[in-house]
């Protein structure tokens, strides 16, 4: 099968312009990075690499991000407003150009935070609106945004995957692609999954608790 | 599910469909959706498409000021005059222009395949439609036709400038509109595919030279041509013109071409246009001003 599968990647996303990448990518962006974070953070730096650096003003791409961090959707007609829903939201938030090399043009680091809390990634709008999050607290990995998916931290010891996995089995849930990565042997490591549908809260209770789990994000979609 | 204009046009050929049926059938199973629910998602793409135009009729601006106006400026000439290109030609301009001045305006826009080429599909779509007074279903199936050709395109080549040049963003948007177009006129589904081939390959090396790296100029411009070359390939078709070319090979064509295009080429807002001494004075003018 091809890259794109529906008719609906083709005619739309519906969006707020000018460009697909630039503008409706860098909200999808945002968007994760709320969602991972998993509540509305008071602080966000947000580092520009490669085109996003050079263009990002003239596209909206820095509005586009802190809406997408307030949770807007790609065609929410707040989206050119964004700073000042910011400001009486408390959110602060700062740009920072960066001229390091990238692999791909249109690549942003986002750090949230409120207190102590605090989170970062790595995303790339890939084109047409499509992004993929490539880096999270350290981590690699390839998540596109596009699906439900639950990022899992645990400790790397054997029979952690399993008690997630079977747990998702219990419930009858399906996975549609899996990912483990991890710093070093025996340390901590991430699990990225992706699901066919949303967890409810019983279940993500039931993840939390499981054997060797230090920490659960998700992407509701 | 299909891979290639030749295998979408045998499948409406042998169930003796249409090319926008092919493709709804296609989602209903690969998603498994109920029709009606892939049909007012669709129409709702239509719906943000007209008030799209209709915004931009009544005239906009960018932030930049690099682009705005236009659509304004072709409706009132074509009122005033007969316009020498023909009235549905124009009218298909404007409303293409009035489109992508909406999308350079931050306004809200449905991506056909991307923001940047948002203007060429429904801009032949509400021209023709003046001309050939369709139902809201045959302007819905417009979309799915536009879509089911777009789709061949980005699985075997690419829709992006960042990717293949103007060609693939353009090239493709305004190919999906001649072929839509076709359909409407009531044309076969081979004829969609003979006018897709002929948009295309009036389109190949175009290049993507934004300047400043806006979605503005000279996209705005490339988005009314493009639409045009979609109206007059249509009717090509429909006269009975072939492409000697088969459209699966075009799209190859495409595809080779933008790999060879180098970066500079390919929205990076380093060559073309973009490196004109106008180009170079308006981004540094832009640049400053953002500061």
């Amino acid at each position: 099968m091809g890259k794109f599968n529906s008719v609906f990647d083709i005619i739309g996303p519906i969006m707020i312009g000018p460009s697909s990448s630039h503008t409706a990518g860098a909200v999808k962006i945002g968007n994760a990075a709320r969602h991972l974070y998993g509540r509305s953070p008071s602080r966000a730096s947000i580092h520009l690499y490669g085109s996003f650096a050079k263009t990002y003003k003239g596209h909206g791409t820095d509005v586009a991000l802190v809406a997408g961090i307030l949770g807007f959707g790609t065609d929410d007609n707040r989206i050119p407003e964004a700073f000042s829903y910011a400001n009486q939201q408390g959110l602060a938030f700062d740009f920072i150009e960066e001229n390091t090399a990238v692999e791909h043009p249109n690549t942003v680091r986002i750090k949230l935070g409120e207190g102590e809390d605090e989170l970062e990634l790595v995303g790339v709008s890939v084109g047409g609106g499509k992004i993929e999050i490539i880096e999270l607290n350290g981590f690699q990995l390839h998540l596109s945004g596009s699906y439900p998916a639950i990022l899992i931290m645990h400790n790397d010891r054997f029979g952690a995957i399993a008690s997630v996995t079977e747990i998702l089995a219990k419930h009858e849930i399906n996975i549609g692609r899996m990912e483990v990565n991890r710093k070093d042997i025996g340390k901590e490591a991430l699990m990225t999954i992706e699901l066919d549908q949303n967890i409810e809260p019983e279940i993500e209770q039931e993840l939390r608790s499981a054997k060797h789990i230090i920490r659960l994000a998700k992407v509701v979609n | 599910m299909f891979r290639t204009v030749a295998e979408l046009v045998a499948q409406a050929e042998r169930d003796n469909i249409t090319i926008s049926e092919v493709m709804i059938r296609q989602e209903i199973e690969v998603h498994d959706q109920p029709r009606a629910v892939i049909i007012e998602r669709m129409e709702k793409n239509l719906t943000v498409m007209e008030e799209a135009v209709e915004q931009g009729l009544a005239g906009v601006q960018s932030h930049s000021g690099l682009t705005g106006g236009d659509a304004v400026l072709l409706q009132q000439y074509m009122q005033n005059h007969q316009p020498l290109s023909g009235q549905v030609v124009l009218d298909a301009v404007s409303k293409a222009v009035a489109t992508n001045e909406v999308n350079a305006a931050m306004g809200i826009v449905c991506a056909t395949p991307t923001a940047g080429s948002a203007g060429c599909v429904p801009g032949a779509l509400f021209a023709v439609k003046e001309r050939l007074n369709p139902t809201r279903e045959q302007m819905v199936n417009f979309l799915f036709t536009a879509g089911a050709f777009g789709f061949v395109v980005a699985n075997n080549a690419f829709i992006s400038g960042a990717a293949g040049g103007c060609q693939a963003e353009v090239g493709s948007a305004a190919a999906m509109a001649a072929a839509a177009v076709v359909e409407m006129a009531q044309g076969s589904a081979e004829q969609s595919a003979h006018a897709f081939a002929i948009t295309l390959k009036n389109m190949l090396g175009l290049v993507c030279d934004p300047v400043a790296g806006l979605v503005e100029v000279p996209c705005v411009k490339r988005n009314a041509m493009g639409t045009s070359n979609a109206i007059v390939a249509a009717d090509m078709a429909l006269a009975g013109v072939k492409s000697k070319i088969p459209c699966d090979e075009v799209i190859g064509a495409m595809y080779r071409i933008g790999q060879q295009m180098p970066s500079a080429l390919r929205e990076t807002a380093e060559g073309g246009l973009a490196a004109t001494p106008t180009g170079q004075t308006l981004a540094a003018m832009l640049y400053n001003q953002s500061k």
